[in-house]
This record gives structure tokens, sequence and C-alpha cells, in this order.
């Protein structure tokens, strides 16, 4: 049996936390996974910090939010802080290399990426969410490379497919990259 | 067929579309708004009508005026706006006109708290409206329940000629799973009727007590009334009228509890305790039920998904088996649980509730089941 994957993906509003997550949600379910995928919702969304859930098993689930966090990726500094607590010992966190970590739990696993001076400086700022998720999934290994692509292909702009699927392969050669070092 | 990633807001739309929805008029609010928002884009492409109203009571006038017309039709609403069609729910009601009214709960009471789930609306589901009257209430845990109850409630408000409500709360309505989106039955439509114009009596039902509407303008004149009628459908006075009308509009649902009523009950045969719920805090059931048969102890779970008419006879049946106790957690102070307490001894429920908008969590009735067992 594969194991259960309870993942937060928070940013700043805009940032496309939310999207992110339902494309990975999108990815998984095609996979063959049962996926629950859920988001902050009204005002909680719209304070500064908001953040998706996605819960990813071979089993039937049933409580729809995150009990046991073991996955978590925050795009700011801010929502690290506001959410970093959720992430269980040995979980594993991917930020950007500027954000601070030092607070979290000795046991987390800390993936710090340049998330958004390759999406600057190759791409586009607004495509760092899909790029992190190149990025998650090269160091999780979750789900098929190609349903998440088809999964971006169906979510995002039509216009901006190509500029996206570019961000999700440069986020997966920086995972693996992460990945390789760290054994 | 594969999964589709969707809503649960947007699985009622599906559910509807399938079951023959071509109607929508609705004021959107808060957590309901997806519903009226995918209506507004999809019910055009299949030559439907969608109508954005200035209120609740104008939506669900202008739904049973559709209906009447002969179109199968849905508003959408949450608490403030269920609380303003209680008086035309009573009239849909009153005149047999099939609707389908969908309230994606949210805390009150009045705006109470717009963006988080609650369970407050139980009993005004059943009793919001004034006067004996009948009512069907179906409540989805999942999003794909919400797709196939979708179905059902268009399915048994043209069957029985009632209004349905489908009833579920911010959390199921928001969140995303996979769902197959393949009816698992078949539409049902209302009937229509046979005879001649000139001896068309609209509320003559026979022995299986539904009355047979004609579609406004198609020939067939008759008078619709709030007011107690008879046969004809205008106003009456006399005593006998008025209870064979009272029982009739009853009975058409009391005598289909069988095919109205529909539940879950799992691991009952040992049961010693029994989680009883619906809507999100089944959610936290479902899984506080498997972890405590995994460690051998025994835990039945019962899921409603016919609220109204209410399953006593099921309660009934399985307290005398089991002698079981009760957990009922609900996001409410009690009021499923005070019905429960019909058909199970008072203090044989342990009750879990829950109004700060937040769920019961499955550590929180893993906490209480421990104080039970």
């Amino acid at each position: 049996m594969s194991k259960d994957w309870e993942l937060i993906i928070s940013g700043s509003g805009g940032q496309g936390a939310i999207l992110a997550g339902i494309i990975f949600a999108e990815a998984a379910l095609a996979d063959g996974y049962n996926v629950i995928q859920t988001q902050s919702y009204g005002p909680e969304a719209r304070g500064g910090a908001s953040r998706s859930e996605v819960l990813i098993s071979h089993e039937e689930l049933a409580y729809p939010k995150v009990q046991d966090c073991n996955l978590m990726v925050a795009l700011t500094q801010e929502s690290l802080d506001k959410y970093g607590s959720l992430l269980g010992a040995g979980g594993i966190l991917i930020i950007d290399e500027a954000i601070d970590s030092s607070t979290l739990k000795t046991s987390i696993k800390v993936y710090k990426a340049p998330i958004f001076a390759t999406a600057e400086k190759l791409l586009k700022p607004m495509v760092a969410n899909i790029l992190v998720l190149g990025i998650l999934n090269a160091i999780s290994g979750i789900v098929n490379l190609e349903h998440l692509e088809s999964a971006v292909q169906a979510r995002v702009p039509a216009a901006t497919i190509p500029l996206n699927l570019t961000a999700l392969a440069e986020g997966s050669k920086i995972g693996k990259d992460l990945a390789s070092k760290s054994i | 067929m594969s999964k589709k990633l969707i809503q649960g807001n947007e699985a009622c739309v599906e559910g509807a579309l399938a079951a023959g929805a071509r109607f929508f008029a609705g004021y959107p609010i808060t957590p309901s708004t997806e519903i009226a928002e995918l209506m507004a884009k999809k019910l055009p492409r299949v030559g439907g009508v969608f109508m954005q109203m200035e209120d609740e009571i104008a939506s669900i006038a202008t739904i049973i005026g559709a209906s009447i017309s002969g179109a199968k039709a849905m508003t959408a609403t949450s608490g403030p706006g269920f609380s303003l069609m209680q008086e035309n729910l009573g009239f849909a009601a009153m005149t047999e006109v099939p609707i389908v009214v969908v309230n994606v709960t949210r805390g009150g009471p009045s705006t109470g708290t717009p963006t988080k789930a609650s369970q407050g609306d139980f009993m005004q589901a059943r009793w919001g409206c004034h006067g004996d009257h009948p009512i069907i209430v179906l409540a989805p845990s999942s999003v794909q329940e919400v797709y196939d109850l979708a179905i059902t409630a268009f399915n048994m408000s043209e069957k029985y000629m009632v209004p349905v409500v489908l009833l579920y709360d911010e959390v199921v309505g928001h969140l995303r799973e996979g769902v197959e989106l393949v009816a698992s039955s078949e539409v049902l439509n209302r009937e229509f009727p046979t005879v001649a114009p000139a001896n068309y009596r609209p509320y003559a039902t026979g022995d299986g007590l539904i009355p047979k509407l004609a579609p406004f303008g198609s020939g067939y004149r008759y008078h619709m009334s709030g007011l107690s009628h008879d046969e004809t459908g205008f106003p009456t006075g006399n005593p006998a009228t008025i209870e064979n009308l009272v029982m009739r509009l009853n009975d058409k649902i009391e005598n289909n509890r069988k095919d109205i009523i529909k539940y879950k009950a799992i691991d009952m045969e040992d049961a010693e305790v029994i989680l009883l719920a619906y809507g999100s805090p089944l959610r936290s059931a479902q899984q506080v039920q498997k972890q405590a048969r995994a460690r051998g102890e025994k835990v039945g779970l019962i899921q409603l998904l016919t609220l109204w008419p209410f399953p006593h006879e099921l309660l009934t049946d399985v307290y005398a088996k089991t002698k079981a106790d009760f957990i009922v957690p609900e996001l409410s102070l009690g009021q499923l649980a005070d019905e429960v307490s019909k058909s199970v001894p008072r203090d044989k429920i342990t009750r879990v509730n829950r109004n700060d908008g937040a769920l019961i969590t499955p550590a929180q009735l893993e906490q209480v089941l421990k104080g039970v067992m």
C-alpha cells in the first residue's frame, strides 16, 4: 500500500495556490487515487495568506480536511508563518529560497528552491504556482507527470498553456536536482 | 467512465440538468452562488432558461410558475433566502406543483456566518411553512451524492407532485471530489391528464392520491389556489372536503415512505454503539466508525439520505434489535438528536453539537466514543 498524502499549498491571494491544489488533485484522480480538495473560503481567503488542501489516498477518504499534514508548499513567509505549524513531524516542506523556516520542527525535511527567481528569469512570475507543482511532484513522486501535464492544460487559460507547461518542466528539473542532492 | 473532479455545487447543477431541469430562477447567496453561476452558463446551451431575480420570494414564485407551465424548475439559496421562500414553499405543497429548492446551509440565525457550514435548518426544512404540509428533504454528504440526489429530488418531486428540498452544508457544497456523472436512476416525469379538457378536474386523483396537473397553456382551463380547495381547484369551506384534501396531501407521502426514505446502515448486526449523522459530520463519523471497527469495537453507522419524512421506523427497528447507544453529531444545538429521541430513548442518545462554524472532527468524535464505550 502506497503512502497517503495530506498536502497544503499556501500563498498570498492571487498567487494561484488554490488553482495549484485543484490541478494536483485532478492529476492524482487521473492516477487512480481517491482525492478531496478544499480551500480557504470567504474572509479567510481574503486576509493575506490563503490555502488549498488536497487529500490523496488509495483508501476511501471520509473526513474532507487535513488532519495530519505531511506535505506542504508555502509560497510566502506569511503563509508559512500562518500554516507551518500544521506540518507534522517528518513532513516535507517546499519553499522559496528566500523564506526562513528556522522556527519549524527540526524533523521536517525542508527543500528550498529558487521558485520565484526561476519563474521571473525564465518565464513570468505568475507561473510560480505551476512551477512549484513540478518541484513538488519530482520530490514526492506522487503522480504520473503526464497526468499533471494534462491537468495543467485542462485548468489554465488556453493562451498560457505553453508557458505553464514550460514552467512545469522547469520545476520538475529543479525538483529532481533537489531530490538527488538530498540522498 | 472516468471520474471528474468537481465541487458539490457543480455536481448539483450537473445532476439537475441530467434530471431534465430546464428552468432556474434565483438570487445568488453564499454559499450556494456557484449553482446560479453555472446554471446561467449551462441552461441556455440546452435550451433552458435562467433568470436572475430581485429576491428569493420572486425566485421561488417564478419557478412555481415555470413548473405549472410544465418545466422542471429549480432554485438555490441559503438560510436567509430559504426563510423568505417559506410562504411559497407552502403554496407549492398546497397546489401540488413540483419544484426543487436547494438550500446550501450556512451559520445562522439571520445572516449569521455566510461562509461556514451549519445544520441549523434541519427543522426549518420540514416545518418552516405553516400548516400540515407535505415535503421531502434529501441530504447528500459527498459530491457524488449531491449529483445522485439532485436527480432523485427531481424524480420524487415529479412522481409525488410535491416540493423537494435538497439540503447540504457549505463544506459539502464546496469540496471537490471525483464524481461519475452517470445517472444512477432513471429520470421520472410527471403524468399529464388524458381526459378531455371539458371533463378535467385537476385534483381528482383516484387511489394514487397524486393529481395530474395540465401545463398552463395546454388547453386545459382550471383554477389553482392556496386556499383549501375541492377537486376542481376552487376554494371550499366544506369540512369533509377540507379534511380529504389535507389528508390526501400528507398521505401521498406517508403511504410511500418505503420508496422515499433512503439511508445507509453499516455494521448494525452486533452494534453496541451507533453513530448517526448526515452532511459534513457524517464524514467524521465514517472515519471514526472505520477506526473503531479496526480496533474491534462494535460500532455501527447510520447515514441519513432522506431527512424528511424522518426514518423513525428504521430507528425503532434498529434500537429494538440492538439496544445500542446512539451518538448524534450535528452542526446545530440538537435538532436532529431531538427527532431521533422520538424513536430511541433520550438516555441512550449522546449529543455532539457544534455551532461555531468549525467542523466536528474525527478526533472530537473519538473522544466522545471513548466516553460511551
